[in-house]
């Protein structure tokens, strides 16, 4: 509006900008990073102050992971489907990442079960902080996986409605950077207990 | 002045031009209740935010009453407080710590968090960076009603029968943990930390926005060397908040799991009426650490909205570039890292080891050194600034006075070994109402005083501003600056009463004085209110931009549609302090050029290196014709 009063002007430099979605998106993963950051240290405070039961890690998380990270693969399936737009074999793939999510779901639910036969308790007057912090921890996540099944079904949905393909990828793309974050997630929080045991 | 008016009518014509495109009105309640208008949201923030000072004022005003005299008989009260006063017509102390805890939430988090971020982060990032809104409204809309609902839950918890939450605002366990430890950790702390759950939410997606819009929506031109300050301090206040809130709602979470669920995270060894509880190997350290990894980012998440401001005002109305612009985008971001790295210095008496001690004192003591260079950058833009008093002016200068002495007994505090006297008393309670408390208020003050104009298109009275300024400033120190004797002379912060010790008898007086003083300063608020309000509706017309300032909000129009401006948006050529650059008259223009005038309509007044970049920005221009 400004500048078109002025005969002769200088172009102006265009800024720095990316997706801002995206961008929040990513911002959004920083903030859980901090949130598990805080857990996971946290954990090591408690534990260098003595008092600390150690027991084994219930061999389940290992099945779930190895179903987490297949899901993070067919996520990606579905992402490169997209992208060349096979629409049926993204339906497929997004829909095998749903299920792969809600099993490892239920393997964590099953894992708690197996702590809880072993004496493992997250409250009363049997429990250790370890064994709290270790639901806590696993819980905590698991609340974020069903917030990122949440937006599978979304991503789900647009897919079988014909409203993701290679020109209009934002959704899956973002729906994709989240599923793996919490893959990854998942991985370290699996790795930090492991070396905390 | 002939320039200016120039300007002023190529707004309007242009305004004319466009102004049907702008013409959809909403309906009432997306216009002013669910808006997703950056502008209306930071009107909600404000009115809210002013709404939970009032009642946070007030709060102290009960509790200095009981502090400044202890006999007094407070059965007047008894209308407002019912049951909180008690048969004999006396504060009840349950109560009294109720009003010291909420009084200290309600400031921090709903006053000078969300108040003060919330309504300036709100309104001046768009307009200031040249954007037709946030990144998100959805989101944006979002982040006030989570506020707005932490605002009830907390608001709600002071008719708890129980009473809200008394453990401070900084609720240790297990005080807070335990009910039968204080009524307040009953229901009344269970609302705290729901409310407080809301808030964490609405701070993060606030934050997330605010990062988002800086980063991505910036018109052309606007790089970062040439963001006002203002915008540099509310990014780097939203990166802090999203870096150390999630740890507060960590910390919130395993206090939940302890209160309710049975878990012992912070709670051990624990008996009442000679009954063990069931809690074991819990560790209150723990929340104290993850409370405080939150807690000390969070003084610099009030403070630094308000430096940014200042720094805008003041150089605005001394018709001066600010001093070092660099230094201070610098001096800010030494200081947001330094914040994550001292928290331990609130937890210098908790059988720390002195050794851990000492490093956190080194850091703490560090921070005094950006600090500084902020104080003595404000000085050097006033030094011999061609200074224009409007009453946002003088609230800025007035930060600028108690961010340094409330500064320099950080540095006293900030001693492991001095704190093992100081922990815990009047002195701290001073140092932080000064440099955190005061300093922020005064920069909240500045911002609406100095944006009124733009937010309501009317001008505040500015003698009515003079007189709620001195009132304030000199109110504020007669009340703090006599805390930090009293802290000397070992005071603890949070008792009930003094009277019952000897040693504190002497103090009478000056409890008395600070007390007076206090209803003074909270009294005076009255007149900012009247003015505040008349002039909304009564104020004199606001021209467009009032104070010749050189960013982009004064641009837009008197009161600015959705979208902010009618036409295209402006681009931004150069920094935002241009004031009185030498030979500026030469170009056309009085002792300010703002930011959207391009270089080349400024040959005369333009500097070596600006040449150089014009000429620059049109070569690489024929390039890409070429191409």
């Amino acid at each position: 509006m400004l500048e078109s009063n002025y005969t002769m002007a200088e172009e102006a430099r265009e800024t720095l900008a990316m997706h801002p979605q995206k961008f929040a998106m990513w911002l959004f993963i920083v903030s859980i990073v901090m949130l598990f950051a805080a857990f996971t240290s946290a954990y090591i405070v408690r534990q260098a102050e003595g008092d600390w039961l150690f027991f084994e890690l219930p061999s389940l998380f290992w099945s779930s992971s190895l179903i987490l990270i297949t899901s993070s693969g067919t996520m990606h399936w579905a992402l490169v489907s997209a992208r060349k737009d096979n629409l049926g074999t993204l339906k497929l793939a997004i829909s095998l990442t749903t299920l792969l999510g809600l099993g490892f779901l239920v393997m964590q639910f099953l894992a708690w079960k197996d702590l809880v036969t072993n004496g493992i308790f997250f409250a009363g007057s049997q429990a250790n902080p370890s064994g709290s912090f270790l639901y806590v921890i696993t819980g905590v996540h698991g609340f974020h996986l069903i917030s990122g099944l949440v937006f599978l079904l979304i991503a789900l949905y647009s897919a079988f409605t014909y409203r993701i393909h290679a020109k209009n990828l934002t959704r899956i793309e973002m729906c994709a950077t989240y599923w793996h974050f919490l893959d990854i997630l998942w991985l370290y929080l699996f790795g930090f207990l492991l070396l905390n045991n | 002045m002939a320039t200016e008016f120039n300007l002023t009518t190529h707004v309007e014509v242009d305004h004319q031009h466009d102004h049907d495109h702008e013409h959809h009105e909403e309906g009432f309640i997306r216009k002013y209740i669910f808006s997703e208008d950056h502008k209306m949201i930071a009107k909600q923030f404000l009115f809210t935010g002013l709404l939970w000072a009032f009642l946070g004022g007030a709060m102290s005003v009960i509790f200095r009453l009981q502090l400044g005299f202890p006999d007094l008989e407070l059965g007047f009260l008894k209308p407002i407080l019912g049951s909180w006063i008690d048969e004999t017509n006396k504060l009840d102390p349950n109560y009294y710590l109720a009003l010291v805890t909420m009084h200290g939430t309600i400031m921090v988090f709903f006053v000078l968090t969300a108040g003060l971020s919330g309504t300036f982060s709100n309104f001046l990032i768009p307009l200031q960076i040249g954007a037709r809104d946030m990144a998100s409204g959805f989101m944006n809309m979002l982040s006030f009603w989570f506020f707005f609902a932490a605002s009830l839950v907390m608001f709600a918890s002071l008719f708890l029968e129980t009473g809200p939450a008394m453990g401070g605002w900084v609720v240790y366990p297990p005080l807070s943990a335990l009910p039968e430890a204080v009524p307040g950790s009953g229901s009344g702390m269970t609302y705290w930390l729901i409310s407080m759950a809301l808030f964490i939410i609405s701070t993060l997606l606030g934050g997330i926005n605010y990062i988002t819009t800086v980063i991505n929506m910036r018109t052309k031109g606007m790089s970062f060397s040439r963001l006002p300050l203002t915008i540099w301090a509310f990014f780097l206040t939203a990166i802090i908040g999203l870096l150390s809130f999630p740890v507060l709602f960590a910390a919130a979470l395993l206090l939940i799991f302890d209160r309710s669920f049975g878990t012992s995270f912070y709670l051990s060894d624990i008996y009442i009426g000679g009954e063990a509880l069931h809690h074991q190997g819990g560790s209150a350290i723990l929340y104290q650490h993850l409370f405080w990894f939150l807690g000390h980012p969070e003084v610099y998440i009030v403070l630094l909205p308000a430096l940014g401001i200042t720094s805008e005002i003041i150089a605005t109305n001394s018709r001066k570039p600010i001093f070092g612009y660099r230094a201070m985008i610098g001096s800010m971001i030494g200081i947001a890292i330094l914040s994550f790295i001292v928290w331990a210095h609130h937890m210098f008496v908790t059988g720390m080891n002195p050794f851990l001690g000492s490093i956190f004192m080194f850091l703490t003591l560090i921070i005094a050194v950006p600090s500084a260079v902020k104080a003595f950058n404000y000085i050097t833009t006033l030094w011999r600034g061609n200074i224009i008093f409007t009453p946002a002016m003088l609230f800025s200068i007035g930060l600028v006075s108690v961010f340094i002495s409330g500064g320099v007994t950080g540095i006293v505090l900030g001693n492991n070994a001095l704190d093992i006297q100081l922990h815990d008393t009047y002195f701290v309670v001073a140092h932080f109402h000064i440099v955190m408390g005061s300093a922020s208020f005064f920069g909240f003050m500045a911002g609406v005083y100095h944006w009124f104009p733009k937010m309501f298109g009317r001008m505040m009275d500015a003698k009515l501003g003079y007189i709620h300024f001195w009132l304030t400033f000199i109110g504020i120190y007669l009340v703090f600056f006599p805390m930090h004797y009293i802290g000397i002379a070992g005071f603890p912060r949070r008792y009930y009463s003094f009277t019952s010790f000897q040693a504190f008898n002497t103090f009478a007086d000056l409890n008395m004085f600070i007390s007076v003083a206090a209803i003074l300063t909270f009294t005076a608020q009255a007149i900012f209110a009247f003015n505040f309000v008349w002039s909304i509706f009564r104020g004199r017309k606001a021209p467009l931009n009032p104070w010749n300032a050189n960013t982009l909000e004064w641009t837009t129009p008197r009161l600015p549609g959705h979208g902010n401006w009618p036409g295209k948006i402006p681009h931004v050529y150069r920094w935002a302090y241009d004031y009185s650059k030498p030979n500026a008259d030469k170009d056309g223009f009085t002792d300010f050029i703002p930011q959207h005038i391009p270089l080349s309509q400024t040959p005369h007044s333009n500097l070596e290196y600006e040449n150089e970049l014009m000429q620059k920005q049109n070569v690489t221009d024929d390039l890409k014709v070429n191409e």
